[in-house]
């Protein structure tokens, strides 16, 4: 009961906290980019707007008003919506109201939830070939620990986390794709239409990230289970004629789950906000092609909104880890 | 076919040689004691009897026969199935010897299941059994925790289950109750008596404490350096030891049941005058009411409740207690590490807070209490720069206090790592000198170090005591050290102070029940009384 208890007051706190985190990035976020010096109506509403639409954004985000006003402003807005006048007519603009785009005539949380999928399609497929594969490699590497194929195995995880992901990428696609022609150039296909497809062609995406993200996983879940490895009870375990295979197995992974478990939801989270270098490599229309192209433009509600949205998801991602954590780790609780 | 039959065997590990030319056998439900100090490869020997070298780098020689299997010859398949079956062994250190992350009745389960063809469920059974057999209470209900949320003495209960899980003919404890305190040891012991009672096991007990082997074994081999020193029945080799190491070795360990000796007894009277007495010597050190809680509202622990003592110059007041008894946070206090949440600390009557120089602390660890990356020279001379005192002056300061704690001055710019144990904790002492101080708070001075060590080093403390008329406020677990430092003593418990006075009358006659408890557990010397003990333990246990 009393675990249970701790487990939910845990997981209150740590939510409150990730809260408290979100406000003050948003808070940060907002101030870096509206408080900045420069004409911000004009910036917003692109070069091309005439004095009038500059006008009307400088009414719609309250930007003659101070700056306090406008952030509450912004973050009514994120809570319950807004309700954009433009003259003739009212375009509503519900929670979480992210502001309009006025460069591209979109509601940028319209936008972001059009690219989201994407995005999540790449990050979450290439999750678990990177914990396979990672994760594997490193249990592999632990059993097999100071032999020389093990030796091998490190060398070439230490060369897959140094080669860039537009290298990696980029030879995939001329081999797979151009020269032995086995998979056609990647080309998005919503999971929805095709999940075959969908996966086909995210294949190549999936792999240049997991390659290199598995790599990481590799040598942190080698390093935990040999400091495991090290640790007083598994030398209990052998005493008592436990076999090696279930040392291994058993004892030492389970000493790398909770270093696991962060790293994977750093990872993750960062992802979520888009993987810019392989969207833009495989042409995938996901946010990290659309940040990119917002910076270039300089479509400012779409860079503000695509930032918290990062930051969202990296304190969501922590957040849900500590929780696994402690879940993981019951010791974590009741410190 | 004996148990175990050890022929000369030795083990080294690339050039140290940690165990030379050792044979001995033990009997089916015999016990034998390996006594040593550390570094005499008495733990080594007990991972030989496992075959517990193997791929370790190590290099073994000589024959291993345990339970009728040739360990060094034999199979990694023969010995899996020795290990755990018919070889069982206990660690010293429970909270560590346990996996964390699984519930201690799956532990148990599982070694049980690698030797038996058994179902999930009736392992679990067995291993509910035997922890209910080694004294947890409720053990279905225990068995689903973890180890952390054991307390030390149920831990070590818990890794004695899991030897008793696959009924072994032969258990090796290696140093099982160092970890405890020394009620806990006591529990501890005598059930591991009990279960060789009712099972027959052998025990091969591996124990720095010859306390603990007079209780516990019939025979003892005596270690020093990797080789046997002497070896022969328990009464006979404590009683009337033949080589000179077992008697060197045996007159440094402190007895609780000896007064202690004159030439050491304080400047301030003691014998006479009362807990509350007037005292010759002035008081140099005083607390009033001290009391320190950590933290805060439903989690608050009050560490420290309302203590008062008072330190005499020149004299030597022992604090003893068991772990959590709040001995350390005390020490803290009186020297001003700590702020007290209520009370006052006085230095000659005059009411302070924070660090001073009058009174230093000597630390229980005198490995992480230096800094590895400074010369020990370094390191004494903090103090005096801390005054203000600069130039070639200060290093023949250093020099003349360490060679006051028997250091070569030589040895100045010399690094932690290079000196001993002993050394280091000599160090220590020269850096508290250092400073000046009219009181020295010792907390654990000696608990890391090996007996014959801990003797010089008490030795050391009591003549600064005496030659520079400094108050010791000694502070340790250990009762049998502390009867040979302290004029007057204060045992502890749950924050508080149970007992108050001379220590001679403490020990020869403790009125509070708590101090008879611990004296009652501490190990003795003689076999015989140690036997009596034991069953006047039992006898309190079942009444």
């Amino acid at each position: 009961m009393s675990v249970l208890h701790g487990f939910l007051g845990f997981t209150l706190r740590r939510t409150l906290g990730a809260v408290v985190t979100l406000l003050a990035i948003s808070v940060i976020v907002y101030v870096v980019f509206y408080a900045a010096p420069g004409d911000v109506a004009q910036i917003t509403c692109g070069p091309r707007c005439s004095p009038a639409q500059v006008r009307q954004v400088t009414e719609q985000l309250r930007l003659d008003d101070p700056l306090y006003v406008r952030y509450l402003h912004f973050l009514q807005g994120l809570f319950v919506g807004h309700d954009y006048s433009t003259g003739t007519s009212v375009e509503h603009c519900s929670a979480p109201c992210l502001g309009l785009s006025y460069q591209s005539d979109q509601q940028v949380t319209q936008l972001i939830w059009a690219k989201l999928p994407v995005t999540g399609s790449l990050a979450l497929g290439a999750m678990v070939l990177w914990l396979l594969l990672g994760v594997g490699t490193g249990v592999l590497a632990a059993w097999r620990r100071g032999r020389l194929d093990e030796r091998i195995l490190t060398g070439v995880t230490l060369a897959g986390w140094a080669t860039p992901v537009f290298v990696i990428g980029l030879l995939l696609m001329i081999v797979v794709c151009g020269q032995l022609e086995l998979l056609p150039f990647p080309q998005y296909v919503p999971f929805t239409e095709d999940p075959e497809q969908w996966a086909w062609n995210l294949l190549l995406p999936w792999l240049s990230l997991a390659l290199i993200e598995a790599a990481k996983y590799a040598r942190l879940t080698r390093s935990a289970m040999l400091e495991t490895l090290a640790e007083d009870h598994v030398r209990t375990f052998r005493a008592y004629g436990v076999g090696e295979r279930r040392i291994v197995g058993r004892h030492a992974l389970r000493g790398a789950v909770g270093p696991l478990i962060a790293l994977n939801a750093n990872d993750l989270g960062s992802l979520f906000g888009g993987a810019v270098l392989t969207e833009s490599l495989f042409g995938l229309p996901g946010i990290g092609r659309e940040l990119v192209h917002a910076v270039n433009v300089v479509d400012l509600p779409v860079v503000v909104g695509m930032v918290l949205l990062t930051g969202f998801f990296v304190v969501l991602a922590n957040a849900v880890a500590d929780v696994l954590f402690a879940v993981a780790d019951r010791r974590t609780v009741l410190s | 076919m004996s148990l175990v039959e050890v022929t000369g065997l030795s083990v080294a590990f690339g050039s140290v040689r940690a165990v030379e030319d050792l044979s001995f056998r033990l009997e089916k439900g015999a016990a034998l004691g390996l006594v040593g100090e550390s570094g005499s490869g008495k733990s080594t020997v007990a991972s030989a009897l496992l075959g517990l070298h193997r791929d370790t780098g190590a290099v073994v020689d000589g024959t291993v026969r345990v339970a009728g299997v040739d360990v060094s010859s034999a199979s990694e398949r023969e010995l899996r199935g020795l290990r755990g079956a018919r070889a069982a062994m206990v660690f010293q250190d429970p909270l560590s010897s346990l996996d964390p992350y699984y519930a201690v009745g799956d532990q148990i389960a599982e070694v049980y299941r690698v030797h038996h063809p058994a179902s999930r469920r009736a392992a679990r059974a067995r291993a509910v059994e035997v922890l209910d057999r080694v004294g947890i209470p409720d053990a279905g209900r225990r068995s689903r925790a973890r180890p952390h949320e054991f307390s030390g003495g149920m831990r070590q209960r818990a890794l004695i289950a899991m030897a008793l899980a696959c009924g072994p003919d032969l258990l090796v404890a290696d140093e099982p109750t160092t970890a405890l305190d020394v009620t806990v040891q006591a529990q501890i012991l005598d059930l591991l008596h009990t279960l060789r009672e009712e099972t027959g096991m052998g025990l091969l007990l591996v124990t720095h404490d010859v306390g603990v082997a007079a209780e516990n074994v019939d025979e003892v081999l005596v270690m020093r350096h990797g080789r046997a020193v002497e070896h022969g029945p328990v009464g006979s080799v404590l009683g009337s030891p033949a080589a000179a190491y077992t008697r060197a070795l045996l007159k440094s360990v402190p007895r609780v049941d000896v007064p202690r000796p004159a030439a050491l007894a304080g400047t301030a009277p003691s014998g006479s005058a009362g807990p509350a007495g007037p005292a010759s010597g002035a008081a140099v050190l005083e607390a009033t009411g001290l009391r320190r809680v950590f933290g805060r509202g439903a989690k608050a622990f009050t560490a420290v409740d309302d203590v008062s003592l008072e330190v005499r110059r020149g004299e030597a007041l022992g604090v003893v207690g068991e772990s959590g008894s709040g001995k350390t946070t005390l020490g803290r206090m009186l020297v001003g590490l700590l702020e007290p949440t209520a009370g006052l600390v006085r230095h000659e009557g005059v009411a302070v807070s924070g660090v001073r120089p009058d009174v230093q602390m000597i630390f229980q660890d005198p490995v992480s209490s230096l800094n590895p990356r400074r010369s020990v020279g370094e390191s004494v001379a903090d103090p005096l720069r801390a005054r203000g005192e600069r130039g070639p002056a200060v290093r023949a300061r250093v020099a003349g206090l360490l060679e006051r704690v028997g250091l070569d001055p030589a040895h100045h710019d010399r690094y932690p790592h290079e000196f001993s144990g002993g050394q280091r904790q000599r160090v220590g002492i020269a850096r508290a000198l250092a400073a000046g101080p009219r009181v020295l708070v010792c907390d654990e001075p000696v608990s890391a170090l090996d007996v014959t060590t801990q003797a010089q080093v008490v030795e050391l403390l009591d003549e600064l005591r005496r030659e520079l008329g400094l108050a010791l406020v000694f502070i340790a677990h250990d009762l049998a050290v502390v009867r040979r430092v302290s004029d007057r003593l204060a045992v502890m418990r749950h924050g508080r102070v149970v007992e108050y006075g001379p220590a001679d009358e403490i020990y020869e006659s403790p009125s509070d029940p708590y101090t008879r408890q611990l004296l009652a557990a501490v190990p003795a010397l003689d076999p015989d009384l140690a036997a009596l003990r034991r069953a006047e333990r039992r006898e309190a246990a079942t009444t």
